[in-house]
Order: C-alpha cells, then sequence, then structure tokens
C-alpha cells in the first residue's frame, strides 16, 4: 500500500508518497494558484513520477491537510495542518517538543508531550505580522527577489530595529530607514528578527524547540536567529516544507493500514 | 440545529412585544423606556413603561448580518471601529433608517424613547451609546454607575446601586406622569425573579448527558429572560419550554447526534455565525452545554420583599463586574456542574469587557481545571475583525487535540 499526504497550503501544495514503512518514495510542491483540486492532481500525478511509479491511484490511500484540504478530489480523509505538522514533527524528533511552524498567510506554535499528544497550540491572530506574506509583502517593497532575502540577511553585521505589529506600518518604517541610508542587508535582517519576535510572543517554548515550514525552508538564517535568541539549538527536521504533507501521510498510513 | 415546539410561542412573545412597543410610541401610551441589557428593567416596568433593549436590536443587527453594513457610518462620525459594535451598529441603523424589525415585524423604526436608562454594570460604552441618542432625539438620561472588578462585596456597594435605582425614581415619575407604585413594583421583581429562576432551571438541563440544546439554542430561547424579565409571558415561556428539554431528556435525544465532546463558550457570541458554527460544531459531535453569556440573565438575588436592595444585590454580583478570581471560580462551579471538556474563549475585537481571555485566564484555568482552552478572535457584530477560516481551522484543529486525550 501507498499512502499520501497532500498540504494544500496558501501559497503552495506539497504532496508526498510514503511505503509501508514510512519511506518517503516521492514528493512534488506547486504554487496553490486558484484551483485548488487540479493543483492537488498535479503534485499527486509529479509525485508519482518521481518516485517512479506506476499505480492506480485509487490504491492510495490519501489524508489531505492545510486550507484547501476540503478540495482535493481524491482524498480518503482529512486532518488540520496543526495535527499533520505535530505529526511530522514529531516523527522527526520523538520526545516533548514546541513547534514553531511559519507558513505563508499563519504561523502556529504547538507544544506535544513526550508521547506526541497535543498540549497545546496557538494561532497568529489576523494579522501577516510573522507570517510568509510579511516576508513577501516586504521583498515587493524592496524590490527584491523573495529567494534573495535569506542570502542578503546572513550579510548582515548590524541588523535595524523594526518595532511596528503591522505589515503596512513597518513597510513605512523600512522607507524611512532607507531614507536615513541604512544598509539594505541589515534591514533585511531587521524583518527576519520582526519575524521572529512575532512567533515568540505568541506563547512559552519548551526547552526542544522545532521549527518547519516552507518560509523556513527558503530562509534557514530565521533558523539562526531564533537560536540566538533562545540562546540554545532550534531543530528543523529533513524537509520542512513537507512536514503537514508528511503527517498527513503518516495519519494515512496509521488509519488505513489494515484495513 | 433542532426545533423546538416552543419556538412558536417564543415568536408570538417576541412580535408582541415589539407590536405592542410599535403601537405605543405612536400614540404615546403608555411610555417607552430604553434599558440597557442588564439595566433596571424591574423599576421601570413596574412603573408602566414599556421597556425597549438596544443590545437586543444590537444582536438583531448581528445576527442579520447588517450589522457590518451599518458600523462604518458611526465610524464616519467620530466613533471608532475599535469600540462596542452594538453601539457602532445601532446608531449606523438609525442613520440608515433601516432596521430588520422592517422584515421581521413590519415595524418601520425602532421606537422612539420617552426617557433613557443605563446601568454601566456592561461596559462604559453603553451610557456613551444612550447619550448619542439623549443629544439626538432630546430624550432624558439618566442611570446607575456600577462598580467594577469586585473581588468580595460589601454592604456599602450594594446599598449604593440600590440608592442609585431609588434616585432613578423622580425623573420617571416625571416622564411616566405616574406615581411610583411600591405594590406594582414588588410584582414585577417577583415577577422577574420567578423568569430568572425558570431560566437557571432551562439552562441547567444541558448539564444531563446528552444534552438536550446547545449554547446556540440558548441564544435565541433568552430572548424573553433578556427582554420580557418582570412579565408573566416570560415566566410562561420558560414554564412551557423547561418540559420540553426535559422531554429530550427522558427520550435520549440530544442536540447534537452522537455527542463525544462538551464545550464551554466564554464571551459573547458572534452573532452572525451562530449557524454555520453550531453546524460545525455539530459535525465535530461537539456540543457547547454552557456560556457565561447565557447565564448572565440569572438573577436569584432579586426579592419581592426587598426589591431595591436585591436588585443592588443582583447587579452588582453579576459576573461581568468581577475580578479575575471570582470569575475563575465561577467557571470552575459550571464546570462541575456541565462537565465540559473544553473552553471556547471568544476574543471580540470590540467588547474588552467581555472577552476574559485577556489576562492569562485561559492558561490559568486550563492548568486548575485540568482541561483544554481554545481562543478564537472575532466579535459580536463586526464581522470584519472574523476570519472564519482560520476559525473553522483552529475548532477543527481543537477537536482533534481533545480527540488525543
Amino acid at each position: 500500500m501507498i499512502y499520501a499526504g497532500v498540504d494544500v497550503g496558501s501559497s503552495t501544495t506539497k504532496v508526498v508518497l510514503m511505503g509501508q514503512e514510512k519511506n518517503l518514495l516521492g514528493w512534488s510542491v506547486q504554487r496553490s494558484g486558484t484551483d485548488f483540486a487540479a493543483v492537488a492532481e498535479a503534485c499527486l500525478k509529479q509525485a508519482l513520477r518521481q518516485a517512479g511509479l506506476a499505480v492506480n491511484p485509487k490504491e492510495i490511500k490519501t489524508i489531505s491537510t492545510g486550507y484547501g484540504r476540503k478540495n482535493v478530489g481524491y482524498t480518503d480523509g482529512d486532518k488540520t495542518e496543526i495535527s499533520c505538522h505535530a505529526r511530522g514533527c514529531y516523527y522527526y524528533f520523538p520526545e516533548a517538543i514546541t513547534i514553531i511552524d511559519i507558513g505563508g498567510q499563519d504561523n502556529k506554535v504547538i507544544q506535544l508531550d513526550e508521547k506526541g499528544r497535543r498540549i497545546n497550540f496557538k494561532m497568529n491572530r489576523k494579522c501577516a505580522a510573522g507570517t510568509g506574506a510579511f516576508l513577501e509583502e516586504m521583498a515587493l517593497r524592496l524590490n527584491i527577489p523573495l529567494e534573495d532575502l535569506n542570502d542578503l540577511a546572513r550579510q548582515s553585521r548590524e541588523a535595524v530595529e523594526l518595532g511596528s505589529f503591522c505589515t503596512v506600518f513597518t513597510a513605512t518604517e523600512v522607507l524611512e530607514k532607507i531614507r536615513h541610508g541604512k544598509k539594505v542587508a541589515d534591514i533585511v535582517k531587521g524583518l527576519f528578527l520582526s519575524v521572529i519576535k512575532r512567533v515568540l510572543e505568541m506563547d512559552l517554548l519548551s526547552e526542544h524547540v522545532v521549527i518547519t515550514g516552507g518560509v523556513v525552508a527558503y530562509n534557514p538564517y530565521l533558523k539562526v536567529i531564533l537560536e540566538e535568541h533562545l540562546h540554545r539549538p532550534v531543530w528543523v527536521p529533513r524537509y520542512p516544507q513537507l512536514t503537514g504533507a508528511i503527517g498527513a501521510a503518516l495519519f494515512a498510513r496509521e488509519t488505513f493500514t489494515n484495513k | 440545529m433542532k426545533e423546538f415546539q416552543s419556538s412558536k410561542l417564543l415568536k408570538k412573545i417576541m412580535a408582541d412585544h415589539f407590536l405592542d412597543m410599535d403601537r405605543a410610541a405612536k400614540e404615546g401610551n403608555p411610555k417607552i423606556a430604553w434599558c440597557t441589557s442588564v439595566g433596571p428593567a424591574e423599576l421601570l416596568r413596574g412603573m408602566g413603561f414599556l421597556v425597549y433593549f438596544p443590545e437586543n436590536h444590537g444582536a438583531m443587527l448581528g445576527a442579520t448580518r447588517m450589522a457590518t453594513d451599518f458600523i462604518p457610518s458611526t465610524n464616519a462620525l467620530g466613533y471608532s471601529p475599535d469600540i462596542c459594535s452594538y453601539l457602532t451598529c445601532d446608531i449606523g441603523s438609525y442613520l440608515k433608517k433601516t432596521t430588520p424589525l422592517q422584515k421581521a415585524y413590519g415595524i418601520q423604526s425602532v421606537p422612539k424613547p420617552d426617557v433613557l436608562v443605563y446601568n454601566t454594570n456592561q461596559c462604559r460604552d453603553v451610557k456613551d451609546w444612550f447619550s448619542w441618542y439623549a443629544r439626538e432625539l432630546k430624550v432624558p438620561l439618566i442611570g446607575v454607575h456600577s462598580f467594577r472588578n469586585i473581588g468580595t462585596i460589601t454592604q456599602y456597594e450594594i446599598q449604593d446601586i440600590a440608592e442609585q435605582i431609588k434616585g432613578l425614581i423622580p425623573t420617571l415619575e416625571a416622564v411616566s406622569g405616574r406615581k411610583f407604585d411600591m405594590d406594582r413594583f414588588k410584582e414585577t421583581v417577583r415577577l422577574s425573579r420567578d423568569c430568572s429562576r425558570l431560566w437557571r432551571a432551562t439552562l441547567e438541563t444541558a448539564a444531563a448527558v446528552p444534552s438536550p440544546w446547545t449554547f446556540f439554542d440558548a441564544t435565541i430561547h433568552m430572548a424573553p429572560a433578556v427582554v420580557a424579565r418582570g412579565t408573566q409571558e416570560a415566566v410562561d415561556y420558560y414554564q412551557t419550554l423547561i418540559p420540553e428539554l426535559k422531554q429530550r431528556i427522558a427520550d435520549g435525544v440530544a442536540a447534537v447526534d452522537g455527542e463525544r465532546h462538551r464545550l464551554y463558550w466564554e464571551g459573547m457570541p458572534i452573532w452572525g455565525k451562530l449557524r454555520p458554527l453550531s453546524e460545525l460544531l455539530a459535525s465535530l459531535k461537539t456540543c457547547v452545554v454552557a456560556s457565561t453569556y447565557c447565564n448572565s440573565w440569572i438573577f436569584d438575588q432579586l426579592d419581592p420583599d426587598e426589591p431595591f436592595e436585591s436588585m443592588g444585590r443582583a447587579y452588582t454580583e453579576l459576573f461581568i463586574v468581577r475580578d479575575e478570581a471570582y470569575k475563575e471560580r465561577y467557571i470552575e462551579s459550571c464546570h462541575q456542574l456541565f462537565k465540559f471538556d473544553g473552553i471556547l474563549f471568544h476574543d471580540a475585537k470590540t467588547c474588552p469587557n467581555n472577552s476574559n481571555n485577556r489576562y492569562g485566564m485561559p492558561e490559568r484555568l486550563a492548568k486548575k481545571l485540568g482541561l483544554s482552552t481554545l481562543t478564537i478572535n472575532g466579535d459580536l457584530c463586526d464581522l470584519r475583525c472574523y476570519s472564519e477560516e482560520q476559525a473553522k481551522t483552529q475548532i477543527e484543529a481543537f477537536i482533534e487535540q481533545l480527540e488525543e486525550r
């Protein structure tokens, strides 16, 4: 039996294929766009191609997650992304952990006990602060390709202070910093710091912290900044962008094995 | 939501309530008092006024999802989007000359007041709200100023409120042209107490497992306890509803088929989303069995033999004016009775007084009671403050969490 996890997020759709031994067979990531069902289909086909599998999709047991979890035509069930990120992270770090998931439009802090049971979770309020959308907006304002942010932040020697919660107010602050001749790299590091500060305001963190999600996958320097703030190592799962989909696939395996 | 037979009677009571007032407003008799939701309604009714509750109108504007269209008009007058959305939607409704009463009862406008009477026990916003109408309509404005954040209540506070209530009488006599009648007042207090006792009994049927009704049902069926307390009709209504609920318990009829989880709702309802939230939770086999909000119209303290003092006590012992320690003990006692396994806090953007998540209470109660809590962001009326998709995800994730316990 093959199991699939489909994570239809606000920015990207992720599909992973998993074998009976929890081995990853293939995966795919595509922009979610406007037709979630079609993208989920396309992702599945791409993941099957990557895995070199020619199986009838009906022989795959699937759990979907993410904002578009109800739009996946071939799914056999769905779970929230909170549960799936938790399950995916616990698979890599099976102990009591605090998970920080930074997604395209929201972020989450999830507390798990040593058995992987969820104790608590918090999501950001209705605000882009601390999310991928915040960085996307700022990259646009600074006219910098999104993929350049991480290297720029690394080059910074002195991050600028950005105090606002609000994305729009932050953009105004950034303009002020440009006017005062601050280096772009220092501004970008200030933006990264802003993301981390917003997350740290959400909840208390346990000793072992895992950071995951697409934003960290493309901006691994966020992990370094978080470590600097916490004064301890922070863990990142092997495929941070795929963690929700991996969790969904694990749920599919758990739900449909021997059934 | 499963329908109740009693709903027909509820509709008649509400229609009579508004149609009588519409008639009275046109004829100028009896006089009409506007009253805040936990204002001195017993005194007003006991002095012959018909009593209209703008907060009830605010809830109707929210439930019909008209509120969000009207709030901006009041914002433009200088009233912030961050203050009470009952206030902003109700004044906006007045400015736009549109009310849900038109469609529901064929009434063109809300009944014009002869006097405006507030009690600040809900918040300061109610006074600002009524002050706007006092200026606009040139109508007398009187009220009671409550104590807030009270721990142990002393006789001083009760006596002070009782005296403030007595102090309303001269203005009310002048407006109504009638002398205060102690016997009639006492009778109104008795009816209000009887209604209150029955409302408590109605709510407590939800202690049954499975519960025969939900918080969402209760927000509808609480209307007589709010707008008609102090009348025989309200008493009669709950004497009709309670047997129906008891029959459901006897027959094992659950409000939520296959009830697996029981929640407590803390904070204001999200009036424009009652049905989707009710359906979402039902699909998750979850029944919201109790709430501080619906309990807030239980006034056990009312006593016809001591009408002023007992009103002073009832309106001072309210949850909303108490300190955090009292509020936590109160929810703990509800937990013992209703046996819920989680608390859902609604952080209403424009209602800080009735959003009890903001000072660490969810975390303290979770630890103390050994249960899970969730906070969702929203508002009583202003749907601009509510992200339905995010709330749905959070609620589903919360129930998944309860399943893991």
